[in-house]
Formats: structure tokens, sequence, C-alpha cells
């Protein structure tokens, strides 16, 4: 007796019934059918004791999401026992049943023990490292030897880097720069009027923004705006085996593509970090206004408390913050891989790294100064 | 330049059906630069169908206009009973599971397993269940020759594999209509023989109808059942009709240049 197994309301619906031995399908047989019929299919055939005959004398039409169904139901991935079905429908059958005959997917790598996955990321790690390592001596190497013999480095490249990485940097340093000026002007009135001490907050501001704060928010915009540019920018070029061709061709690519760069960061920050102090000392001065201190009272303070050697440790500060960035940022745009997401990790590494970094370097430089008395 | 269009008697190898692409007059025009203008042609159901013409005369610009991904300056086209630029939503979204594209490059997802990148038509248009998804992207898989390769990433597959994943992908749905771009352009020729014995056979056993865009011309031969040919100096079609026939009988300059791989001077 047959058993009706899934309903037959609609036009010519897809359908499923079993008699017997035999599963009768009808209808259309595509994707709705594989989707309307895989539960049905999956409980027959595991009531079933023996081979299933697919008898398909109903089918209209099969596509290959029709014939998964089948080879589905009839439990064999080989050829299913088959009657009455039209010569395309056996045709595309065939052709499903060819194909998934074909080899299995090859089995992933098995992961690796606690151990051995330690010992594979220490040495990878070590790997990375000499390679930073090896990356920074070329680029030494590659600098000294301009030096010697200034050839390959393209002027018209430098300034184009100037004018991206500073120029148009800069109005975002002066908006960031005012704003910290304000900020850091009104945060520290608080406490200091607690002590009669609001005339010198800008004591407080300025050598706060000379020494730290300018290079060290400079170095934060150069970081998001330009280490990720140059580490897109190169890594684009590395996936598209531009730099691959540029080493064919005999021309070093650190010299050509690095240096500029290089150039340009070191060049363009001190400017950012002073234009920035600048901006923040203007913005404390407002904040200054407002709480009744007379312009001329702002900078005398500034006057008796700023000095040059101020000035020179944040400018220096901030171009050792430039020469490292843009070395991260080059670095990591060359290293790119070779997929996809290659540029993306290499904008995300070029500007996690830029900003660690600036703060280990601030950390050098901070010990440096004390031991020097600066 | 002004020279008549030329046109071929279509032997065609397999029994064509009623068009299931019409293009009519279209045009398209970037700026002042016109790409092309007046092309007409039908595909019928079940044919491999060939685009052909020199690099820049815009092939694949008329792709993308078959496919809806921009509007041509003028026009229209009709797809499976759809007219293309007047479609809402609804009937677009319904077009899009009935046709199947294969990027020149693959376009797989490159986080993406190549069975995943079967699966995921499956997974947005249809209510398969997991099982069923993966069972019938296998057998997509295999169709291709990839089974082996299911479990792999985009990353670690060559050029031509990315190709056959590519087809697989757009056969996901198996819609009736599927769009190839340049799907032998920077293969072996062992490898493109391959990929044109694969077009064939689907056809022939899926009766899936094919819009092929390809200037190779081996590839076009052995393909083709009709095709038109794009020239860029004539900004349109030069020619229609059964490739070896264009290759046999073709008097414009441009066509025999083109088929019997001579330069123009």
């Amino acid at each position: 007796m047959a058993a009706e197994i899934a309903p037959t309301a609609s036009p010519a619906p897809p359908s499923l019934r079993r008699d017997g031995d035999r599963l009768i399908f009808a209808g259309r047989l595509d994707a709705q059918a594989a989707a309307a019929l895989w539960r049905p299919a999956t409980e027959v055939r595991q009531a079933a004791t023996g081979p299933l005959t697919l008898d398909l004398a109903g089918v209209e039409s099969l596509d290959t999401n029709g014939a998964t169904l089948l080879l589905h139901a009839s439990g064999t991935e080989a050829a299913p026992k088959v009657e009455g079905a039209s010569a395309p429908v056996a045709a595309v059958l065939a052709r499903a049943v060819a194909a998934a005959a074909a080899p299995a997917p090859q089995q992933g790598a098995r992961p690796l023990s606690l151990l051995s996955s330690l010992g594979a990321g220490f040495f990878g790690a070590l790997r990375g490292l000499q390679d930073k390592i090896t990356f920074v001596g070329e680029t030494a190497v590659a600098g000294a030897s301009y030096v010697l013999r200034p050839r390959g480095v393209r002027l018209g490249d430098v300034l184009r880097h100037l004018d991206e990485a500073g120029t148009r940097a800069f109005p975002l340093t002066i908006l960031l720069g005012v704003l910290l000026g304000v900020i850091l002007a009104f945060q520290s009135s608080i406490p200091m009027r607690q002590f009669g001490a609001t005339i010198f907050i800008p004591q407080l501001v300025g050598v706060s923004l000379l020494r730290e704060l300018g290079p060290l928010m400079a170095a934060i915009i150069l970081s998001g705006r330009t280490g990720s540019a140059y580490a897109a920018e190169l890594g684009t070029m590395t996936v598209n085996e531009e730099v691959d061709a540029l080493r064919i061709m005999g021309i070093d690519p650190i010299r050509m593509l690095v240096l500029p760069r290089l150039l340009a960061g070191t060049i363009v920050m001190p400017a950012l970090a002073l234009l920035l102090t600048l901006m923040g000392l203007i913005g404390m001065g407002l904040v200054m206004l407002g709480l009744g201190f007379p312009a001329t009272a702002t900078i005398n303070r500034l006057e008796q408390t700023l000095g040059v050697g101020d000035m020179v440790g944040g400018l220096c500060k901030a171009a050792a913050f430039g020469l490292a960035i843009s070395l991260i940022g080059c670095r990591a745009g060359l290293a790119a891989g070779r997929g996809p997401r290659a540029v993306g990790d290499a904008a995300t590494g070029a500007v996690v790294g830029g900003i660690v970094a600036t703060i280990i370097l601030d950390g050098i430089f901070a010990v440096v100064f004390f031991r020097m008395g600066w | 330049m002004s020279v008549a269009t030329e046109f071929a008697a279509t032997r065609g190898k397999r029994e064509a059906g009623a068009p299931v692409v019409t293009a009519s007059d279209l045009a398209m025009a970037f700026g002042n630069r016109t790409l092309f203008r007046d092309v007409s042609f039908d595909v019928k159901r079940g044919e491999v169908f060939v685009i052909l013409g020199g690099s820049g005369c815009g092939k694949s610009t008329l792709l993308k206009l078959l496919i809806g991904l921009f509007p041509p300056t003028a026009g229209s086209i009709d797809m499976l009973g759809t007219d293309v630029l007047n479609a809402d939503s609804t009937q677009r979204e319904a077009l899009l599971t009935r046709i199947g594209v294969m990027w020149q490059s693959g376009a797989l997802f490159g986080s993406m397993t190549l069975l995943e990148n079967v699966m995921l038509p499956l997974e947005a248009h249809t209510r398969m269940p997991e099982e069923a998804r993966q069972e019938a992207a296998r057998i997509k898989l295999g169709m291709v020759g990839l089974s082996d390769a299911a479990n792999r990433l985009p990353a670690e597959i060559s050029g031509g594999m990315a190709k056959r994943a590519g087809i697989a992908r757009a056969m996901a749905l198996d819609p009736p209509l599927l769009f190839l771009d340049e799907p032998s352009a920077g293969l072996d020729p062992i490898t493109s023989a391959g990929l044109d014995k694969l077009i064939q056979e689907l056809a022939r056993d899926l009766g899936t109808t094919f819009v092929v865009v390809t200037h190779e011309l081996q590839s076009i031969l052995a393909i083709g059942d009709r095709c038109i040919m794009l020239d860029k100096d004539a900004q349109g079609m030069i020619a229609m009709g059964d490739p070896r026939d264009l290759r046999d009988t073709a008097t414009h300059p441009t066509v025999r240049a083109f088929f019997r791989r001579e330069a123009v001077d």
C-alpha cells in the first residue's frame, strides 16, 4: 500500500510516496522541492531495510538540487536503481551521480597540540622579529647609501608624501590641538582653583603640550592617517605584484617606495607636533581669558616656564615618532600577504604597531631626558 | 567608418528554443565617449551565446548591462520574461535567483571555503536544510571537478580552479541562464579546453543557457552556437551568427582579421 508522505495540494507540487521498496517522486524537483522533501526523504531512508528503487515517471523536471534529493533518498551515492525517468531527467541524475562519486574533500591539517601550538607561536614570533630587524637593517643601509649617492629617491614622491601626510593633516591637527588645550585648561582649573593656583595653568598646560602631549597626539594622528595609508598603498602594490616587478627590474623597492615615505614622515611630524602645541596653547589661552586672565598674563607665564630645551626635546621626540610610524607602516605594507584580507590586515598592523612603538619610544625618551636632567 | 554588420546563418549544434534574453537598441556612453550603440540581439533557450570582440570594445560592459549592474544609456533588456530596466525590487530579486554569473576572477569570498562559497546562494534563497545544502554544493563542486578541494580556501587554489569554483557557485541555484565573463582568460590550453568541455556538457545535460563574454578564439569556435561581435571603431555590433560560419565566410575586414588572427592595418 502506498503511503502518502508529502501533500500534493497545489498544482503539480513536488511529492514523494513510498510503495514497498519503491519511492515514487512526482512534480518539479528543484531546490524548493529539496527543501520541502528532504526531511520526509530522510525518514523514508532511515525506515528502509533494503535498497530503494526510485520511480521517476511522474517527475516533470529535475535539476541538480533535485538530484541531490534523489541521491539522499536512495541512500546511495552510487547509481541508484531508477525506473521511468525521461531522458532529460536521467541525464541530470547521471551527471549528479558522477559528481557525487568524485573524490571526497581533503581533510584539513589536524590542529596542533597545546605544546606544539606554543612552540609554533614562539618560533613564528621569533621569525617575525627577525623579519622586522632585517627590514630595519635594509632600510638603514638604503638610507646610508642614499646619503652617499643621492639617486633613486624621486623628489616628486617626497613632496607628494609631505603634502599627504602634512598639509592635508593640518585641519585635523588644528582642531584637535585647540580642543586639547581647552580640555586640559578646563580640567586643570578645577583642582588648581582649590589651591588658588589658577594662574599656573599656562605653565602646566604649556609644559604638558610642548614636551609630551603635542608629539604624542601628533603621532596618533600620523599613525591613524598616514601609517595606515602607507600600509594600504604598499600592501595593494604587493598584492598586485608591483613590488615584485620593481625587484625584477633591479630597482630597490626600499629606496623607491620606503625612503620617500620615511623622509616625509620624519620631516612632517615635528611640524605637526609644533602646530598641535601652538593650537593647544591658543585653546588654553581662550580658557584663561574666560577665567578672567588677560592674554599678557598667560604669555608671561609661558615665557617664564618654557625654554628652547623643551621645544627641542619635543621636536626630537616627534621626529623619532614619525620615523618609527613610517617605518612600521611601510613594513606592514611590504609584508602584506596575498589574500583579499591582506591590505586590511596590513593597515591594522600599521596603526596598532605605530601607536605601540610611539608609547615605547616615549617611555625611552622620558628615561633619557630624566637622566640628562632635561 | 561605417561598415555593414556581418550576419551569418546559424547552424546551431543544439535545438534552440524561445528567446530568454532580448536586448533591443542598447547604447552605452561614458560622458561624451560612446562605447557602443544600436546593439540588438536575442539569446535562445539552451544555446551558448558568445559576446566577442577585441579589447576595449565593451564586451564586459555589455554583460554588466545585461545583468543589471548599471543601466544602459538607451535601449531595453528583456530577460526570462522580466523587463530588466523597469523591474521593481521583487521582480529583480526573483530574476536574480534565475541567473548565475561567473566573474572573470571567480570573485570567491576569501574567508570561506569553496564549499561554503557554493552553499551561500542556497542559504540565501532556499529553505534547504544544512545537510541538503552541503550535499548539493558538494555535487556542484563535483560537476566542475573540484570535489577534493571543497574544504580549501580561494587563496589556496589556482586561477583555473577559482574559475571552475565560480561556475559551481553560479550554478548553485540551478539557474536556467548563466553568464560567464572571460572564462578562459589567463588559463593554459588544457584547463581552458576543460572549461569549454564543462560548458558544453552543462548546456547539453542541464539545458542551461550560457551567455559567454570572451575573445579566446578557440573557445568561441568550440562552444559558441551563436555570437555577436562588437567593435571599438564601429562603436557597436559588426557581426552576428554562427562563429564557424563567420570564420569561413565573413567579408568584414575586422571580423575576418579576428577569426584569422591577423593584424589590422
